[in-house]
């Protein structure tokens, strides 16, 4: 097919252009964030182990970053690239959940975040292998791959940690509380949704909250973790540019060389 | 290299070998590979365990200098591209404090000694980095030093040390590659970039040549390590390889190495250059680094605040044995 029929036949370059550009900023501005937060522990971590697979994680989410700003780009059609979306815009055009801005925190918070991520990333990617959107589908397909695996080790470090020492067990309850009213944002939607769930290209987030709630029951439970009371949706916002304060932190870092010599090609 | 000024445990000069070490010897001058279970002097072994320990240490302290860059490197692929060097030297680490277990030793009682200063990581490592182009001259400098002496490694006498040093050496000349990409694009980028890239060679310069540690040619430990081929080559050797190499690249980047006595030697066929200030090299080997503070501190607050987490599953780890002898009990 020549690239022209290509873009038509994909509903995500017909007509909804500003929700689907919206939409794919949310996940790529939500990998990104969540790689920065997980490469900070570069040479830092409890074992080598960790150190390992921790940049094993944040490598995979850059990637996906790559790809999802990418095509983002390409939707927005305006010259820009999925660099300029990282590199070149300020805090309220970011897009990324509350959830992965938050600090680093110990290794109980950064495990625990890591797995309540994991277990709606792993649902979201999975829905979109089915997208009508084959380029959508395609990224899903290489990225569910990588948070196959990402799932799996969270899982098991929540359910060893957990159910370990008194003192693991005690982080581990402290992590789960503190990120509990963070994580409603996975299944908040708007119109945006409203439309990528009509063109069938994504499934509207609520959708996803069943499954997510399935599978995170079962891992606590064997944890011996305590599923918080509290509201899940206490801190929503980032999907439309509110952020927490933490944000504007990780930018100026992550943004300085590319602000600092806007003329610069790296 | 990453193991610097290993004393050797060996015989002095002329002391006479047992019929045990005398063939021991022999089977390493017939390019023989000693193996973990196969009988080896005390002494070689507390050497190897001494200068794999070191450059274990080096390779996870060196995630340091370069992780300080991987939150601020300026495009996406930069920074794929650093975390998997940071994850690589990891991985080094993980090569070979395995190979320094098959002597007996664990990764835990090096560590011990790391944290509590009584061994050592490569002196390079307590230089900071600055500007973006150290991310360069890291890869182009340190990498490139480091594989001039595990190249020769690869054909090392103790077997799970050369074959570490095999994968090792892959992955360290990819990681010179990039970090000589990085010089390229900073050297021919905008004014600013040019001076970055200068600052950095200038910096790194020095440093990258004590790496291989001072002159070695009389050095009794140096010939002991050689005989036992755990040691392939001087330290001069090494250097001067490592400068032939290094200044025509930097001439083609358009740099300048600070050495102005820096020339190009006929009769010896490779170039007379300015020795680094070796004060300095004992001063960092004494703590007195500009990061050895740093660095160190970071490893054990690292190590420290990470009990918790080792401990938890630890933890769990014995409970879960429980649980499964309870069950067979049981049945």
């Amino acid at each position: 097919m020549a690239l022209d029929e290509e873009l038509q036949a994909d509903p995500l370059f017909a007509g909804q252009s500003g929700a689907a550009f919206e939409w794919l900023c949310r996940i790529g501005d939500s990998t990104l964030i969540l790689g920065h937060r997980v490469s900070e522990w570069c040479g830092h971590a409890p074992v080598l182990e960790e150190d390992i697979a921790l940049a094993n994680t944040a490598l995979d989410l850059i990637g996906h970053t790559q790809m999802w700003l990418g095509l983002a780009a390409e939707v927005e059609g305006q010259g820009r690239s999925a660099d300029d979306l990282a590199y070149r815009r300020d805090a309220m055009a970011f897009r990324n959940i509350k959830l992965v801005e938050l600090p680093k925190g110990d290794m109980g918070l950064t495990v625990m975040r890591g797995f309540l991520f994991d277990a709606f990333h792993f649902e979201l990617l999975t829905r979109l292998t089915a997208s009508k959107s084959p380029r959508v589908a395609e990224i899903a397909a290489k990225a569910l791959k990588e948070v196959s695996y990402h799932l799996e080790r969270s899982s098991d470090l929540v359910v060893r940690l957990g159910d370990g020492s008194a003192e693991s067990h005690r982080r581990m309850q402290a992590a789960l509380d503190h990120l509990w009213p963070y994580c409603g944002e996975m299944f908040w939607g708007d119109a945006v949704d409203d439309a990528m769930d009509a063109a069938d290209i994504a499934p509207h987030p609520a959708e996803l909250r069943d499954a997510w709630d399935a599978a995170v029951q079962d891992v606590l439970g064997e944890a011996t973790l305590q599923r918080p009371e509290t509201r899940l949706d206490v801190h929503l916002g980032g999907k439309t540019g509110r952020h927490t304060e933490h944000l504007g932190y990780v930018l100026a870092e992550m943004q300085f060389l590319p602000r600092a010599y806007p003329d610069a090609s790296w | 290299m990453y193991a610097q000024m290993v004393t050797s445990e060996g015989k002095a000069p002329g002391e006479d070998l047992s019929p045990e070490e005398q063939a021991f010897q022999d089977r390493i001058d017939a390019g023989e590979r000693i193996e973990p279970r196969d009988w080896m002097p005390e002494g070689y072994r507390k050497t190897l365990v001494r200068q794999i320990g070191q450059h274990a240490h080096s390779e996870i302290v060196g995630q340091l200098p370069e992780g300080n860059w991987i939150t601020r490197a300026p495009t996406l692929e930069r920074k794929a591209i650093l975390i998997a060097k940071v994850q690589d030297e990891a991985g080094h680490g993980l090569y070979l404090y395995s190979a320094a277990e098959t002597l007996g030793v664990s990764r835990d009682e090096l560590l011990e000694k790391l944290h509590t200063g009584r061994m050592k990581y490569s002196s390079i490592f307590n230089y900071p980095t600055l500007n973006w182009a150290d991310i360069g001259a890291v890869g182009w400098l340190v990498d490139g030093a480091a594989i001039m002496n595990q190249v020769p490694l690869q054909r090392t006498s103790y077997g799970p040390y050369a074959r570490a040093m095999v994968r090792i050496c892959k992955e360290e000349s990819f990681h010179q590659r990039q970090g000589y990409s990085i010089m390229m694009k900073m050297a021919q980028g905008t004014a600013a970039q040019k001076a970055m890239a200068q600052d950095a060679l200038d910096r790194f310069w020095y440093p990258s040549l004590m790496m291989f540690g001072p002159s070695d040619a009389e050095s009794v430990h140096s010939a002991q390590n050689m005989a036992w081929k755990i040691k392939i080559n001087t330290n001069d050797e090494l250097r001067q390889k490592f400068v032939d190499q290094t200044v025509p690249q930097a001439e083609f980047l358009g740099l300048t190495v600070p050495d102005e006595t820096l020339a190009w030697n006929d009769e010896k066929g490779g170039y007379d250059f300015a020795e680094p200030d070796w004060e300095e090299f004992f001063e960092v080997l004494r703590g007195n680094g500009p990061c050895n503070e740093e660095r160190l501190g970071a490893r054990v607050a690292a190590w420290e605040e990470g009990a918790w987490f080792r401990d938890g599953l630890s933890a769990y780890a014995d409970k879960a044995e429980a649980r499964r002898n309870a069950q067979v009990a049981a049945e």
